[in-house]
């Protein structure tokens, strides 16, 4: 498979007013097409700050982040984010905000009534055609989040980078979206970086788990690869003693390997 | 954002708890409207009931002093005055008297150039003072040195620069309503959540989509909130500008009744600057809730 994306030694430094803040050191990874990479960590270890690298929205110190062996600078439509708290255009109905972004993607090559029926298609993928003309404070945080996320697959990017795009959300509609993302994924064959501070959700989605050290100059502590297979489902997951190891791996290292360093 | 929204949840709600109320259908389809409308009837009197008890305490208030002062008119000496006033309000004889409307006319003429001009600029210039940190650093020092200067203080600069009375007032108005729009707009811009910035950088918009889409309707009701204070400092500012310089409008009629001794047209003027200020000043809240989305 294709390295789609390669991250060499990137490091992270950002000035403050207390000195200079080593966020992440020495950052190797290379994201291939068509998997589905989740980033762990403790709080503050710089998950975000990994994905806003191939993002385009934070720029490395140091070392080099590649998107198709190409520099990445700056944010571009072939690499979509979900946010974490959806930033969804108040102003504008759920159609218009996924409009936005495949105005901007397509616009120049293809007719409005094309524009249109991608944008309704994008919002049909996430089960919310009836929700068209709604602004996002009449809805619900779960539909927001699929607004979100139907605003970025419609834009047709070749990797989907998601911000912990349902750790605002209650356990049920959370558990409700991972299911629909996992079948959407599978249909569209989505290249997939999610950060993510649940370890199930982790274990559930990936193919590849990235856990990463705890800050100050934080790196990849492992990658743990997820050989459960596809299509998953989380009842039958629930007895399946292989799922059981892999999540207490991740646990492991969160809390026994990476723990101390917090607490001290 | 959460206000909102919750009266909107609010609405449906109350509707699905009120059939729950008639037990009995027969009954119910001649109780149900009657019942509806007692409440409606209680809801209102319960909002009315307040606003006229403080009005009528103040009339009696007025009154009582009225009464103990000489020559300070009372409420019904005032109204007579007002019916015969408000009876003719578009006559003209002459520059110096004319109908309280068309004085009310000027005024609000003036007010709408002087406070046009001050959107005009202040509301890009708040833009640009919002988006660049290098101009905000650079207007700074002047806007906190010119914004707490009493605005009657540039009626003399006006006067003497524009060299008559019509347009000194205006400038007065002007100077003195541009610096809410100016600051308010400018607080907006450097407000916008970074998340929607964010947006406008992943889906790479341009510079005009970046404009219109996200900059202009996140900053929209800060911009109105410049807009609302404006007017009212205009509208504050005209009465006294006008004492001075004199012309048709309802701050110089103030001055010629009271040179008149017709304390009861004062009293009725005071009324009516009250009242167009508080129209001016719910119209524009009325209109910046339509541009509410949060």
């Amino acid at each position: 498979m294709e390295k789609f994306v390669h991250l060499d030694h990137v490091d992270v430094k950002f000035s403050t007013k207390k000195g200079v803040y080593h966020a992440l050191s020495d950052i190797n990874l290379s994201i291939d097409q068509g998997q589905f990479f989740t980033l762990i960590g403790h709080s503050g270890c710089g998950k975000s700050t990994l994905l806003n690298i191939i993002a385009g929205l934070q720029d490395a110190t140091e070392g080099a982040a590649l998107c198709e062996g190409r520099e990445i600078k700056g944010p571009g439509p072939e690499r979509a984010v979900v946010f974490q708290n959806h930033s969804l255009l108040p102003w504008l109905t759920c159609y218009d905000n996924i409009y936005l972004g495949v105005e901007r993607v397509f616009g120049t090559k293809e007719g409005k009534a094309k524009l249109k029926q991608r944008t309704l298609a994008a919002l049909d993928l996430v089960g919310l055609s009836h929700a068209e003309q709604k602004r996002p404070n009449e809805i619900s945080g779960g539909m927001k989040q699929r607004v979100g996320i139907a605003r970025a697959l419609a834009m047709e990017p070749k990797i989907l980078l998601m911000d912990e795009p349902f750790g605002a959300l209650d356990a049920l509609t959370r558990a409700h979206l991972q299911d629909e993302l996992m079948k959407i994924v599978a249909a569209t064959n989505s290249t997939v970086v999610m950060v993510t501070h649940d370890v199930d959700e982790a274990v559930l989605l990936s193919d590849r788990i990235v856990m990463l050290t705890n800050g100050p100059a934080a790196t990849i502590g492992e990658i743990l690869t997820v050989d459960l297979a596809k299509p998953r489902d989380r009842l039958a997951l629930a007895n399946d003693p292989h799922y059981h190891h892999i999540r207490s791996k991740v646990l492991e290292f969160l809390y026994q390997r990476q723990m101390r360093p917090a607490a001290a | 954002m959460s206000a909102v929204y919750e009266t909107v949840q609010a609405q449906p709600e109350v509707e699905t708890v009120v059939p729950p109320a008639q037990p009995v259908p027969v009954k119910t389809t001649m109780n149900k409207p009657k019942f509806e409308l007692q409440e409606k009837l209680a809801d209102g009197l319960r909002w009315i009931i307040p606003p006229m008890l403080g009005i009528l305490a103040f009339i009696a208030l007025w009154a009582l002093v009225a009464q103990e002062t000489e020559n300070l008119p009372g409420p019904l000496k005032t109204w007579e005055s007002a019916k015969l006033l408000f009876a003719d309000p578009f006559y003209n004889k002459g520059p110096n008297d004319q109908g309280i409307g068309w004085n009310i006319l000027y005024s609000l003429y003036r007010v709408g150039i002087g406070f046009g001009l001050a959107a005009l600029i202040g509301i890009p210039l708040g833009f640009m003072i919002g988006r660049f940190k290098f101009l905000a650093a650079m207007t700074a020092p002047i806007i906190s040195l010119l914004r707490p200067v009493s605005p009657l203080a540039w009626l003399p600069i006006g006067l003497l620069v524009l060299h008559k009375a019509e347009p000194a007032s205006i400038w007065v108005i002007y100077i003195s309503s541009i610096w809410p729009m100016i600051l308010n707009t400018a607080v907006g811009v450097r407000q916008v959540p970074q998340d929607y910035l964010n947006v406008a950088r992943v889906l790479n918009l341009s510079e005009w989509k970046v404009f219109t889409r996200i900059l202009f309707p996140a900053v929209l009701p800060h911009v109105l909130t410049g807009v609302r204070l404006a007017i009212g400092i205009a509208w504050l500012v005209i009465v006294a500008a006008e004492m001075l310089t004199g012309g048709v409008g309802i701050g110089f009629w103030v001055w010629d009744e009271w040179n008149n001794l017709n304390v009861e047209h004062i009293i009725i003027a005071i009324f009516v600057v009250g009242i167009i200020g508080l129209l001016l000043e719910q119209g524009l809240i009325w209109i910046a809730k339509r541009f509410s989305y949060e």
